[in-house]
């Protein structure tokens, strides 16, 4: 039995300052890389609500949304132990590879159908049950990003949730590709300064 | 776009960092990245802020199965039988995969342990996309390839002197395949689309190859 077989509400990722009784994230992520199976639970219940949330929006589609998650922590649970904390907190690097291997999804299932997947937005499904901390982060990230210049905000929004590659941006919104990166640039600047600030 | 020119390579960061880069510049950027502190630090920067688009997201809940599928599946694995020791594995997995996989983030791959210390693999391009990982005489082709037509696979070789010796069958998405022979210098390893069975000989033309 390991030490991470207790109980945790699910939730975002924890801070180690917040909770001296819990294990960090960094430490979830150690046992893991280490083989600790019950470690990877710990590590689903504080991030697979948020990694599904962020590839069904990307992907639209349960199933869909539900592989890539799983390849996801079954990415995280073969290459935890080359984690190195110094690179990125525990959240951006699962977020980063959940998103990635979502985004590799969208792109492998417009090819086959030929055709961009839907990209509208899903209207909230607002959980009630929702954890507090989640949800205030939702709504900074919503406020700044109402924040953002139109222009900078679409070409994160394409890129990001919609997968499109900066070139297909590029067709998409009439403009050179050198305009495409400087706004996904600006915005992300301006985004990082937004977040700060709140 | 295929290529960049160096002079364009550092402004890709903030598009590598929302995964917006066309696959080849990803490759492309993945390699620069080996050789760029500077670029790393500003990468790690930037998929930070791209991290909190993630916190937007809204929507419905996962299936209460998916966690325990996610465990059994963990659990099912041998994660100690497809061991590569990667140098370059200083981002993320997704990175190191790509690192070795061009067009794919071959998410999903067992490569990435911190054992065998003394042994630096070297990882070779193959034509054709994919990449070739060598450590003594073993190989293991790395590769996101397409579903094959029904009834095919692809199978790799080994070819030695002309002679190409059937070296495993694989099928499609991101692949990790150990090779069945042994390669030595000289070498060339190629993939060819045959049948599901797998062939004696090659009989279609050649997919990805890497001299090795």
């Amino acid at each position: 039995m390991s030490d991470y077989a207790v109980t945790l509400s699910p939730a975002v990722g924890r801070q180690e300052s917040e909770a001296a009784r819990e294990p960090s994230d960094e430490q979830v992520l150690e046992a893991v890389g280490r083989g600790d199976d019950d470690a990877l639970g710990v590590l689903y219940d504080r991030f697979g609500r948020l990694a599904f949330r962020l590839a069904f929006r990307i992907l639209r589609d349960r199933a869909l949304a539900e592989d890539a998650v799983q390849e996801a922590f079954l990415a995280i649970w073969r290459s935890a132990d080359a984690y190195k904390s110094e690179r990125a907190k525990p959240s951006t690097w699962i977020l980063t590879v959940v998103h990635r291997r979502a985004v590799d999804i969208v792109r492998r299932e417009q090819s086959r159908r030929g055709e961009p997947l839907e990209v509208a937005p899903e209207p909230s499904a607002g959980s009630a049950d929702e954890d507090a901390v989640l949800r205030d982060r939702r709504a900074a990230v919503q406020a700044a990003l109402t924040e953002l210049p139109g222009e900078q905000r679409q070409a994160l929004e394409l890129a990001y949730y919609g997968g499109l590659t900066q070139s297909e941006l590029a067709e998409r919104l009439g403009v050179p590709l050198g305009t495409v990166k400087s706004r996904m640039f600006a915005g992300l600047g301006r985004l990082r300064e937004l977040l700060a600030e709140t | 776009m295929t290529r960049m020119a160096q002079s364009d390579i550092h402004d890709q960061a903030a598009a590598y960092a929302l995964d917006a880069l066309d696959p080849e510049d990803r490759w492309t950027y993945e390699r620069h990245l080996d050789t760029c502190d500077r670029c790393r630090e500003e990468v790690a920067g930037l998929r930070e802020i791209a991290g909190e688009l993630a916190y937007e997201a809204d929507g419905p809940e996962p299936s209460p199965e998916l966690r325990e599928r996610i465990l059994d599946a963990a659990k099912a694995e041998p994660r100690t039988a497809t061991v590569v020791t990667m140098r370059r594995r200083w981002l993320f997995p997704a990175t190191a995969a790509a690192a070795v996989a061009a067009a794919c983030a071959a998410v999903g791959l067992g490569l990435w342990a911190n054992s065998l210390r003394d042994t630096q693999p070297r990882v070779v391009a193959m034509d054709g996309g994919g990449s070739l990982i060598v450590e003594g005489d073993q190989a293991t082709l790395v590769a996101c390839v397409d579903d094959p037509p029904a009834g095919k696979a692809y199978e790799a070789w080994v070819i030695e002197d002309d002679r190409p010796r059937p070296a495993g069958l694989f099928s499609g998405g991101c692949r990790h395949v150990p090779l069945d022979e042994p390669v030595e210098p000289g070498n060339t390893v190629a993939v060819t689309l045959e049948a599901a069975e797998g062939s004696d000989q090659p009989t279609s033309d050649i997919l990805m190859s890497a001299n090795v």
